[in-house]
């Protein structure tokens, strides 16, 4: 399958030296949604702005929907609709008109039936006649994504869209970007939320200090470099973790009451039955168990703090 | 070709003109007037004629010039530097528009407004003072390429400031002197000889000279020289452009 986004050994030097991307390739397929994940700096905003033609790349090869984007632009950044992360909107247009602008610039002839559906799923129908000065920041935020699908984009990017968003906004964002993807969409998201992230990505790639340093399907990835803990709440304090126990991960916690088991999450439950079957043995009981996976946040500050 | 995205960029640049009526049409309107006023009716009733035009009319086509220069170089300067300044300029980058396509549309804009406000202006010297246009075609034709020109030199501008100040300070410091110094209300041959070859320099003299040329048939310099220097100049400030855009300069980083 040709990817919708195909990056081979991007660079990216800014003037003054700074290198922003070292040899990034990345593929991005029809219809996923790809979770760009990485800490401030780490060259989330440089590469979607490559990609998306406001900055030039150093060397290297991209392309969008099969078409390179320099010398291909127009069809590539056609397949494109972009949402920033900064709130950049036009102060004295009305909604109705800067949503009607972007469809115009991107080559597309006027629907206004398209602009009305738009702006209908991101409730901003009601505001189509207000000047977007007059809106919120959430309301602006809705009129900078409506700009970006008010040309049917196949490619949508969404540069950390629920940065500084209420609940409702983010869980119509969410919702939005679902429905974006049964028709088909496909979508690269950056964001800071890794709840996010774990609740909405079909894949996950990690980016630091301009390297791409994993891309992995999510539940490979949380299966994968996931723990699992199993806490046991003990009847009677322990005053040390019991000598038999110590050839397996187990630690006491400060007050001497629970034993604290981890695991791959990989690895069957060999350890807990051996593990629970000494427990037994030892005649140390317990009135409660608990066990967790770690979640997609701990998995990414254990592979950015490295 | 991406017309729908030049006649998006077109539209909206129309719109801010609309919005902004007071001050880029009325307010050239009555500043003009003013000249008309003191300087045609007022002193120039105490004026000889020059040549054989009337001060009053003489002075009408340097002082449209004064406007469509000093309007051309704002509208455009201000049409590219807001979306730079507001951010928004990201949508016009990331777009399937070329660089020419970009250009037809903001300056293409700030152009036809030009035009617009010198008609307007013409229209409101009728009211003052009394004058003919011998060659209509000529009239317009310098009309529409000196707004295409600053508009370009606007544009230009606009991506060239990184400030409020430095979009300002072209058009006060560098245009108006040129424009006065340039015959708007004198002939050429009413100065010193060595005043008249520095004058030779002000590239303002030639599209002064030749538009007054097309109300009148008298020139400072050759007509020829005039059409030459104003596409001479046209030619500068697109080479300009197309620089900008292939470098990046200030816009792609």
């Amino acid at each position: 399958m040709q990817p919708d986004i195909s990056v081979k050994h991007l660079n990216k030097s800014y003037q003054g030296g700074f290198q922003a991307l070292k040899d990034v390739n990345l593929d991005i397929y029809s219809g996923e949604i790809f979770a760009l994940l990485g800490p401030n700096g780490a060259g989330k905003t440089t590469l979607i702005s490559i990609i998306c033609g406001i900055v030039n790349k150093t060397d290297g090869e991209v392309k969008a929907a099969g078409y390179d984007i320099v010398r291909n632009y127009r069809q590539a950044r056609e397949a494109i609709g972009l949402v920033p992360q900064e709130l950049h909107t036009d102060s004295f247009e009305k909604v109705w008109d800067a949503v009607s602008f972007s469809r115009g610039l991107f080559g597309k002839p006027p629907k206004p039936e398209h602009i009305e559906k738009v702006l209908k799923d991101l409730s901003l129908w009601d505001k189509r006649n207000n000047r977007i000065m007059s809106l919120s920041g959430g309301m602006k935020r809705r009129v900078m994504i409506a700009k970006a699908l008010s040309h049917e984009p196949r490619i949508l990017f969404l540069d950390e869209p629920t940065a500084g968003v209420d609940v409702e906004l983010r869980r119509d964002m969410w919702e939005m970007v679902r429905k974006l993807r049964e028709n088909g969409t496909t979508i690269i998201l950056t964001t800071h939320y890794i709840e996010e992230a774990e609740e909405m990505a079909d894949r996950i790639g990690v980016i630091r200090e301009g390297k791409i340093i994993l891309v992995e399907e999510k539940n490979q990835l949380m299966s994968k470099l996931g723990k699992k803990e199993l806490r046991l709440h003990l009847q009677q304090k322990l005053d040390k973790v019991p000598g038999e126990l110590t050839l397996e991960p187990v630690e006491l916690s400060d007050d001497g009451y629970q034993l604290i088991y981890t695991f791959d999450a990989q690895e069957q439950q060999a350890g807990v039955a051996r593990l629970l079957r000494t427990l037994g043995d030892l005649g140390i009981e317990y009135r409660d168990l608990q066990t967790r996976e770690s979640s997609l946040e701990e998995i990414f500050v254990g592979l950015v703090h490295d | 070709m991406n017309l729908y995205g030049v006649k998006a960029i077109y539209k909206f640049e129309m719109a801010r003109m609309k919005r902004t009526v007071m001050q880029s049409v009325l307010a050239p309107v009555i500043s003009t007037s003013l000249y008309f006023v003191v300087f045609g009716s007022a002193i120039g009733s105490r004026m000889g004629d020059i040549g054989d035009v009337s001060y009053g009319a003489y002075i009408i086509p340097g002082l449209v010039m004064l406007s469509l220069l000093m309007q051309s170089i704002s509208n455009a300067s201000f049409g590219i530097y807001m979306p730079k300044f507001s951010g928004t300029i990201y949508e016009v980058l990331s777009a399937p528009v070329s660089y020419a396509e970009i250009v037809m549309g903001y300056v293409g804009a700030a152009a036809t407004k030009s035009v617009i406000l010198g008609l307007i202006i013409l229209a409101t010297a009728k009211l003052f003072v009394d004058y003919d246009v011998l060659h209509p075609f000529w009239m317009i034709s310098f009309l529409v390429l000196t707004a295409i020109t600053f508009s370009l030199f606007g544009f230009i501008i606009g991506i060239w400031a990184d400030g409020f100040e430095k979009l300002q300070i072209v058009p006060m410091m560098i245009v108006t002197p040129l424009v006065f110094l340039g015959g708007t209300f004198y002939s050429i041959d009413m100065l010193p000889e060595v005043w008249q070859t520095i004058s030779l320099f002000n590239p303002v003299v030639y599209l002064i000279s030749g538009f007054r040329w097309a109300f009148y048939g008298v020139s400072d310099v050759h007509v020829g020289i005039s059409v030459g220097m104003t596409l001479f100049f046209l030619t500068v400030c697109m080479a300009t452009v197309s620089w900008i855009f292939k470098t990046g300069y200030r816009l792609r980083s």
